[in-house]
């Protein structure tokens, strides 16, 4: 049994989905904390020192390689298991059960994972790479603050963002109980709450998210 | 129940063999009783067909207990049809109504090839209970009963596990067309009783690794298995073969493992 064969392995696949999926999940909650600070609606000073922290921590910044390198595992083997299990029907049926024993967002994580895939290609594009990019060229770090007041006085980058948080909302639906199930951890007396936090995160962090471009586009905060 | 007669129109699978293309035949049939059971009612298809010099079609039966997993038919797109926790022998033609139209597929799965018509080839879950290796039963004098103690509710556990029939509704109801409730259902059972213990590393590489060679679907915890298995095998199986399969994979104890 080599680490190659486990790496390969349909059971040693859905463990890396469920740790790297833990891992992005945690990310989530630190980058949804951070980004929350601009609803203390004081100009951007205390996210902008958050975010200046974010950016120069040592430890922050080598953990985000790691986050990257989880993110790229994740978005391979996700891909991967999507190819690989589609071809292990030839034939399809001509009738489907459907929603009968099964969950729309359940049999779509694929497709609902390209979606998040696609809005993390722009948002990541119009935020992280030109602040990251600014910093190593000895330009210092450009205002977060004033670029998001910014990007999310146009409608179409603020439908954009809230389409994305709600191909994330559903996405966690299947994936935040998936992770614990994968790991055997979600049975008998966890079943329950396992599944309970995971739709309470899966609405509150995206809803949160996609009141952050909201909030900018409806003037909430200036 | 209120006993009734029904005429039906059946959309059925028919396939010559293995590498002949199939097709949906449409046939119907008559005065069909409410108190038949499905493959009843198919055998009244087949005494028709053949009188009418047609050839019959094939479909797998043998119990018709609902204890020996043969019986395999996808009805309405639903493995052993839509009533819960039944085979297609035991599903009961009250299921239906007067008039209405029953679309039969085999299960579909790369790993299952249809033989013919309505029997899939199902030797690949053999395969994968003879990876599995074997348990030291001792045999000769019956063995008093409690000479090995076994906690009341982990017996109760592995009873559960042990109900499966391995008729592969799991594989014909996933979307990926992973057998993985089969496999977790058998790894279970021999893995929280103490004669199934010494070899329980090996048996879950051994087994996890001869399902993904026979070309079943990986699991993705969409639940569609859990939905249509006849005997309620519950996916917390799956929960303890990727614990079981965690351990092994940390633990030199696998390197027996093929």
């Amino acid at each position: 049994m080599s680490w190659k064969n486990a790496f390969n392995s349909s059971v040693g696949k859905k463990i890396q989905m469920s740790l790297t999926g833990l891992f992005l999940i945690l990310f989530l909650l630190v980058h949804c904390y951070v980004n929350a600070m601009i609803f203390y609606n004081d100009g951007g000073e205390k996210f902008t020192e958050a975010a200046h922290f974010m950016g120069t921590n040592i430890v922050i910044r080598i953990t985000e390689i790691g986050l990257f390198a989880f993110l790229i595992l994740h978005i391979v083997q996700g891909l991967r298991l999507w190819m690989q299990n589609r071809k292990r029907r030839n034939t399809r049926y001509a009738v489907s059960a459907g929603n009968a024993t099964s969950k729309w967002y359940s049999r779509s994580m694929g497709i609902l994972g390209t979606l998040i895939l696609l809005f993390l290609i722009l948002h990541i594009q119009a935020f992280w790479a030109p602040n990251r990019f600014s910093q190593t060229t000895g330009n210092g770090e450009l205002d977060l603050y004033g670029m998001m007041r910014d990007a999310f006085q146009n409608i179409v980058v603020v439908v954009i963002y809230i389409f994305g948080c709600i191909s994330l909302a559903w996405h966690l639906v299947h994936g935040f109980f998936s992770a614990f199930q994968t790991l055997g951890l979600a049975m008998n007396k966890y079943k329950g709450i396992i599944k309970s936090v995971g739709v309470a995160f899966s609405i509150i962090i995206p809803l949160i998210f996609a009141l952050m471009p909201l909030a900018f586009y409806l003037h909430w905060i200036q | 129940m209120e006993h009734y007669n029904m005429n039906l129109t059946l959309k059925v699978w028919k396939q010559k063999n293995t590498n002949e293309k199939g097709r949906f035949e449409t046939y119907h049939v008559k005065d069909i009783s409410s108190e038949m059971s499905f493959l009843e009612m198919f055998d009244v298809l087949n005494e028709q067909l053949i009188a009418e010099g047609k050839e019959p079609v094939a479909f797998d039966h043998d119990c018709r207990e609902g204890i020996c997993g043969m019986c395999s038919m996808v009805i309405n797109g639903r493995a052993h049809g839509k009533w819960e926790q039944t085979t297609t022998c035991q599903l009961h033609m009250r299921a239906f109504k007067d008039g209405e139209t029953i679309v039969v597929e085999p299960w579909r799965a790369s790993a299952f090839p249809v033989i013919k018509d309505l029997v899939v080839d199902r030797q690949s879950f053999d395969r994968i209970i003879q990876a599995g290796g074997y348990v030291s039963v001792n045999t000769g004098n019956a063995v008093d009963a409690n000479a090995i103690p076994i906690e009341k509710h982990m017996a109760d556990e592995a009873f559960a596990s042990a109900a499966c029939i391995g008729c592969g509704a799991c594989v014909a109801a996933c979307p990926n067309a992973s057998a993985m409730l089969f496999l977790s259902a058998k790894v279970s059972h021999l893995a929280m009783l103490p004669q199934g213990s010494p070899e329980r590393k090996e048996r879950v590489m051994n087994m996890v690794n001869q399902m993904d060679k026979e070309g079943f679907g990986s699991c993705t915890n969409i639940g569609a298995c859990e939905a249509e298995c006849p005997k309620g095998i519950s996916i917390e199986n799956i929960a303890r073969l990727n614990r079981e399969y965690l351990g092994a994979m940390f633990d030199g104890g696998s390197k027996n493992a093929i």
